[in-house]
């Protein structure tokens, strides 16, 4: 049996020298040579060193390069050890050798490879898988490139509070460069570009180094507040022999998750007695519901209290046709804040974006009382702005609503004395009542536009909940505003994979990746997952279908095809009626025809099943029944349906 | 009381001319090349952005009066930018829109309504 020779990579760049020699026969097949050859004869000899090349044995190699066991098979060891399912990427040199690994050593399985065609779709697909399982994917990307296409999609997940577990492959020393793209895809602090919108990351120098750092940044990462974080994997590590010294030495350190933080006892008491004593409080729910846990406990503390829900839907907290869902700020004595990142928006009004000048008021009534509950006081940055503006609050608890919900709804239940609970039980009824009569005007004002073509969003909304009702359905795009929020209207959402919220940054080009790591997550519990895909976002990344059709990821996609990006065309004629000038220019660069994209063909394209352009309200109900039946066979199918703009 | 009544004749005269006067045809033109639609849908039916104008819920001269001084999201359109002369032909169209079958009508909506 041959003996196997740990050789190192420089030691195989010399063998490589002498390859060179083969390797300049087939240059009589660059573009230059065949310009060149096009010239003579149309059937020129072969080259003399193409006919040695092809007749004599290549040179010996001075030695060959073989490890039994490269660094990043103890790599992909840490990485199952955190048990991810998938890591989303595609491919790239600078961590080839971690992608073999987890191919070959690691058997393709969690995590397993799904292949993507842009790092931006790679992070989103995370981002979406997240909102669903509850837990974070895996994300490979170069530390330099590939960050760069993954970095408007890590500031959505940032932003909106999503852990992504980001590794990037980055070859630190300088001696291991070869030539000028590993130059150019290298760099000295790999993790800065994203530094202001990750919560953490490191730079290992050894595999011991990337142990630790691995487990820790699991641990930072799915610490309230979630947030991504990123880990360098050098590639020298990766490829590299595992040393002696860490053969010996290199383990995984033990991952002990930590409690959310729950609130301080005192605080959670002072809000308890201001919501018991309240006339007319308010709850309003950002990310309250954290885990499929929350809902249920933002329900029993809204029932204790006989009080409104403001759902401000950045994740599913509270049941849509609860009686108790609606009410209003600006007749509230007392606010709850769970978990609103933009507690001040929601807590005053500003001037138009048309008018001139600009001026804000409080939206609640002089004297309420303002409670926060907000994780996002734990820890913050300041360069990017997405943490709002300051608010002004009576009560502010830093800690995760929902670790703090059991201990409030405790407290208020010890507070309600029989005169509280009759008053909370008229409050309630007044407020079902509300909440009645609010529900048959959207529905009434559903029936407008009703046979229109373009086709209403109200009637698109009406027609798929016609075909998923009975089903275990799950909506995994945001519906508020591009779809004039129809399915939040209109629906019954209950369960927590039933909204996912949005983007966090408003970065468009979430949406379709998004969608399919939500339907990769939706897979493995056969629910059916639909996805209303704005056209604009599509086209930001639409290689993404490829990527559900290759993994067989089921996802009905109905497109919210309005053939513009129509928030910005709004937003053109509101300045152009502002200054006084034409408005009917609103198109011009941002209209989304001429020639109008055909997306079943694109989707055909990409492997899956395509139907459309469907222009007439009634081809709708039977078009979304066929493509329901090809989803139920596990594969990915999309309608294009003309739209109403909003 | 004759002169008050007849001031209410002339009134309702007048704003039936111009009502008349409309072109409802060259006012679905402007509604859509001036991008009335963009926040009222292509009917007017309304969206989260705009509110529903189809059939106008107010007379001519009321949506003109609005549409020179609107309140909540709705920019100001001058008359340099639309004339009174389109507003009364958009209005002229929003007219001819005719009002929505009931949702008890429509199977899909009355199946929520029966909940």
């Amino acid at each position: 049996m041959a003996k196997k020779i740990p050789v190192g990579r420089r030691g195989f760049l010399k063998g490589a020298a002498g390859a060179a020699a083969g390797a300049a026969a087939l240059v009589a097949n660059t573009p230059a040579a065949r310009a060149q050859s096009a010239e003579r004869s149309a059937t020129p000899l072969p080259s003399a060193a193409l006919a040695a090349a092809e007749t004599t044995s290549p040179a010996p190699r001075a030695d060959v390069y073989t490890t039994d066991r490269p660094g990043a098979d103890f790599m992909v060891d840490v990485i199952k050890s955190l048990n991810f399912d998938y890591v989303c990427a595609n491919p790239g040199s600078s961590f080839r050798g971690l992608h073999e690994s987890l191919v070959n050593y690691g058997g393709n399985k969690a995590p397993e490879f799904l292949t993507c065609c842009h790092e931006e779709s790679s992070v989103a697909m995370a981002h979406g898988y997240f909102k669903i399982e509850g837990k974070p994917l895996m994300v490979m990307a170069h530390g330099t490139v590939g960050l760069q296409h993954a970095s408007m999609a890590i500031y959505n997940a940032y932003a909106d509070r999503v852990p992504v577990y980001i590794v990037l492959g980055n070859i630190q020393d300088i001696n291991y460069r070869r030539g000028d793209v590993e130059w150019a895809h290298s760099v000295q602090d790999a993790a800065a570009m994203v530094r202001d919108f990750t919560k953490w990351d490191d730079n290992p120098v050894s595999l011991s180094h990337f142990a630790e750092s691995s487990v820790r940044a699991y641990k930072i990462a799915m610490t309230p507040p979630y947030e991504p974080v990123v880990l360098v994997a050098d590639a020298v590590l990766q490829e590299e022999p595992m040393s002696d010294a860490d053969r010996r030495s290199a383990r995984i350190p033990k991952l002990t998750m930590s409690a959310p933080p729950a609130g301080d006892s005192g605080a959670v008491a002072e809000a308890a007695k201001w919501l018991v004593a309240a006339e007319n409080p308010v709850i309003v729910a950002g990310r309250s519901a954290r885990t499929p846990k929350g809902i249920g406990l933002l329900v029993e503390l809204a029932e204790t209290l006989q009080a409104p829900v403001q759902d401000r839907h950045f994740r599913m907290n509270f049941p849509s046709l609860h009686p108790l869902n609606g009410g209003s700020i600006a007749n509230a004595d007392v606010v709850l804040g769970l978990e609103v990142q933009d507690f001040w928006m929601a807590t005053h009004t500003q001037t138009p974006i048309n008018r001139m000048g600009m001026a804000a008021r409080p939206i609640t009534k002089p004297g309420a009382k303002l409670i926060t509950i907000y994780s996002g006081d734990l820890y913050g940055k300041s360069n990017y702005q997405d943490f709002g503006r300051y608010a002004e609050v009576d009560l502010s608890i830093a800690a995760d609503a929902e670790a703090t919900l059991p201990a409030l709804i405790e407290a208020c239940k010890k507070l309600i004395t029989p005169d509280r609970k009759r008053a909370m039980k008229e409050r309630g009824a007044k407020l079902a009542d509300a909440s009645r009569a609010a529900r048959e005007r959207d529905i009434e004002q559903a029936a407008y536009g009703w046979d229109a073509s373009p086709i209403s969003t109200a009637r698109v909304t009406m027609e798929l909940w016609n075909q998923i009702k009975k089903e275990d359905w799950s909506l995994v795009s945001d519906a508020n505003p591009f779809f004039s929020g129809w399915p939040l209207k209109l629906w019954d959402f209950q369960k927590h994979y039933q909204y996912l919220g949005e983007h966090g940054a408003y970065g468009i080009g979430y949406g379709a990746p998004a969608a399919v790591g939500a339907a990769l997550a939706n897979r493995k519990y056969g629910r059916l997952t639909v996805n209303i895909q704005c056209d604009g976002d599509l086209n930001y990344a639409p290689s993404v279908l490829w990527t559900a059709a290759h993994h067989r990821i089921p996802l009905l996609t109905i497109m919210h095809n309005n053939r513009a990006y129509h928030q910005e065309a709004m937003y053109l004629s509101d300045m152009a009626a502002r200054a006084n000038r034409s408005v009917q220019t609103f198109g011009v660069g941002s209209a989304i025809n001429d020639p109008n994209i055909d997306y079943a063909t694109m989707a055909k394209a990409y492997g899956m099943y395509g139907k459309g352009p469907i222009t007439d309200p009634n081809d709708l109900g039977p078009a979304i029944k066929q493509a329901i039946e090809v989803v139920k066979r596990g594969e990915p199918a999309l309608i294009d349906v003309v739209t109403q703009p909003r | 009381m004759q002169k008050i009544l007849f001031a209410a004749v002339l009134l309702t005269a007048s704003l039936y001319a111009q009502e008349a006067a409309g072109n409802a045809e060259n006012g679905k033109r402007i509604f859509m090349r001036n991008g009335c639609f963009e926040c009222h849908g292509t009917v007017g039916q309304g969206t989260i952005a705009g509110a529903r104008i189809g059939p106008p819920p107010l007379n001519a001269q009321g949506v003109i009066r609005y549409v020179r001084r609107p309140a909540g999201q709705m920019p100001a359109f001058t008359e340099k930018v639309m004339s009174d002369q389109e507003l009364t032909d958009v209005y002229a169209y929003l007219k001819t829109i005719p009002p929505p079958k009931p949702a008890k009508d429509i199977p899909l909506l009355n199946d929520l309504l029966a909940k």
